[in-house]
């Protein structure tokens, strides 16, 4: 008994020190840490810079860039336009989502595998390659163009990615729980409004906040359906960056900071609830 | 995956008839609760493709095939193809590249875990635009990337990384790591540990238990990141003008395909290059996919698979 656990021991003490393979392993993740910091840090500055001509630093800050940014790129609206589309996408998906979810991790029907597969396809196939077909057909029964052609377009992968997550999430509440209640005499409804839906909250949270985030970064379908008043920030950010040399650099990188702000603390709030490698795992069947 | 899955499961001790009402009443539930969701997926999605199909083959002169001849007619046209897969593969070759090592060494809990698959998936929420418009500044002639090369003396000379292929490749590489490296992950915390402990006891060292038995276990999960991430970059977009050369070398097929469409309003051409960018990703999801189970696929993950 003691021979056989003896080299995991040792193995594993070797595994606290820092071993060749760790160093390695950290040192990869400081030069990721310094290029994405990199990345970050000199939208931020420059975003702050007065003037910035080659330096390591900007010359001197200033927030006017922002001021100038509010105004040139009309950031209320674009703002206003952004949260709109992605809070009613979010709204929609988590209405349609959960109960498909619940289905697909609860009941046992004919066609489960396949239903399943159709609801993965707008997920793993890029959204450029159907947005171009569907904002053809949303424009053409005059759908496009506008704020609703936006929040349909962007609906397409939402909706299946809260089921992907959600899923996994409502398998692992014990199905006991659930079985007490109807020999309790409950509703069906009754059960999944007063048992299952407070046990699956924290899911649904994870699964909307990711939805919000990846409904403000969706830049290809938002980018074919919207008209001039419907940009989202993540499209007008392309046109400005598309059309550099007219307006500033420094104001570009104050719209991009504000982008950033915004997707990075609706994910860190989603973190919170959600192990990460839950979402890719149920993708890999 | 292939609709068995309803004939696994045993009814238990019901009485068949007791049985077969429970699942009456199971699939009506599941038609109110899936209704929604299927038949958006086959409005907004599904259809939209038939929709596109048929409208690349209604053309006003030319034949039936006009649109797809034009487009693999055109030499100019036809290399976005190739310009697409010259982006798309280095970028998926070298994800896998960094993925694999990284994910191997943490099949084992490593310090500081959360925080780094945390810290990974970052670039997932950025997105495309963002991270090609940090690139400019960050990887620009001046910028700190070229400062810190001189700086150790790696070049005498700024190196070019944006406004070519190279600039492309590296904005995806960022942006597609967290997926590949999530998908490995996944599939190495997977695999039962004793699988390797049994083969360490048999006197197996650390490059042979990779080779003979870690790296067959994640033959499965290496092609599904593969595959997942070469379609993803394979659409790319936004990053090929930005931090591109849209005019020339990564004139990439998606962009084709939006300039038929948005600047000579010509849908029938535009939704020929859809549905040729789709096959081809298609084609390689199956041919990859498929291939993956050629490969072991029993249990890797102990108990009683």
């Amino acid at each position: 008994m003691s021979e056989t656990s003896h080299p995991e021991k040792r193995t594993r003490a070797r595994a606290s020190r820092f071993s060749p393979s760790a160093w390695l392993l950290y040192a990869f993740i400081l030069f990721f840490i310094s290029l994405i910091g990199g990345i970050f840090s000199t939208v931020l500055l420059s975003s702050f810079a007065n003037t910035w001509f080659g330096g390591w630093l900007p010359d001197s800050f200033s927030t006017k860039w922002y001021v100038f940014a509010v105004e040139e790129f009309n950031l209320w609206r674009v703002l206003r336009v952004t949260l709109i589309v992605a809070v009613t996408v979010v709204a929609l998906s988590l209405l349609v989502g959960v109960p498909a979810a619940y289905a697909l991790a609860r009941l046992k029907f004919r066609g489960k595998g396949l239903v399943f597969l159709v609801l993965l396809l707008p997920i793993m196939v890029p959204p450029i390659t159907y947005g171009i077909p569907l904002a053809t057909m949303l424009y053409e029964y005059g759908l496009a163009g506008n704020l609703s052609g936006v929040i349909i377009a962007n609906l397409v992968p939402a909706f299946p990615f809260v089921v992907v997550i959600m899923v996994p999430f409502i398998e692992q509440i014990d199905p006991n729980l659930e079985r007490s209640a109807s020999m309790l005499g409950a509703s069906r409804f009754r059960i999944f409004t007063r048992v299952l839906l407070p046990l699956a909250i924290p899911g649904v949270l994870a699964a909307g906040l990711l939805a919000l985030v990846r409904t403000i970064a969706m830049f290809e379908l938002t980018f074919l359906t919207a008209g001039a008043s419907s940009q989202t920030l993540v499209v007008s950010l392309y046109y400005a960056t598309f059309s550099a040399g007219i307006r500033p650099t420094q104001s570009i990188n104050a719209m991009a900071v504000i982008y950033m702000a915004m997707t990075t603390s609706v994910l860190i709030l989603a973190l919170r609830f959600i192990n990460p490698v839950q979402i890719v795992s149920r993708v890999r069947q | 995956m292939n609709g068995t899955a309803g004939k696994l499961t045993k009814p238990a001790l019901e009485s068949p008839s007791v049985g077969a009402a429970r699942r009456f009443r199971a699939n009506w539930l599941a038609i109110v609760l899936l209704g929604p969701a299927v038949l958006l997926v086959l409005v907004l999605f599904i259809y939209p493709f038939i929709y596109g199909f048929q409208l690349s083959f209604d053309t006003e002169s030319g034949g039936r095939f006009a649109n797809y001849r034009n487009f693999f007619g055109d030499a100019r046209e036809r290399a976005t193809i190739w310009n697409t897969f010259r982006l798309a593969l280095p970028a998926t070759l070298i994800n896998l590249a960094v993925a694999i090592p990284l994910t191997y060494r943490m099949r084992r809990k490593v310090r500081g875990q959360r925080f780094i698959t945390g810290l990974f998936v970052i670039p997932m929420t950025l997105g495309t635009v963002l991270i090609a418009q940090g690139m400019l500044s960050f990887f620009g002639p001046s910028g700190w990337f070229n400062k810190t090369l001189e700086l150790l003396q790696i070049t005498d000379d700024p190196m070019r990384l944006v406004h070519n292929r190279t600039g492309v490749i590296i904005s995806l590489t960022i942006a597609e790591f967290p997926v590949v490296f999530l998908i490995l992950l996944g599939f190495v915390s997977g695999i039962d540990p004793n699988l390797e402990r049994a083969a360490q006891m048999l006197g197996a060292g650390g490059w042979q238990r990779f080779k003979r038995i870690m790296l067959p276990l994640m033959i499965p999960g290496i092609a599904t990141a593969f595959a997942l991430s070469f379609v993803a970059t394979f659409a790319v977009f936004p990053s090929a003008v930005m931090v591109g050369q849209p005019a020339g070398e990564t004139r990439v097929i998606a962009l084709a395909a939006w300039q038929a469409a948005y600047e000579r309003f010509d849908f029938g051409a535009a939704s020929a290059i859809a549905i040729v960018m789709a096959s081809i990703e298609v084609l390689v999801l199956v041919i990859v996919l498929g291939g993956r189970a050629r490969f072991y696929r029993g249990p890797s993950s102990g108990g009683k698979g």
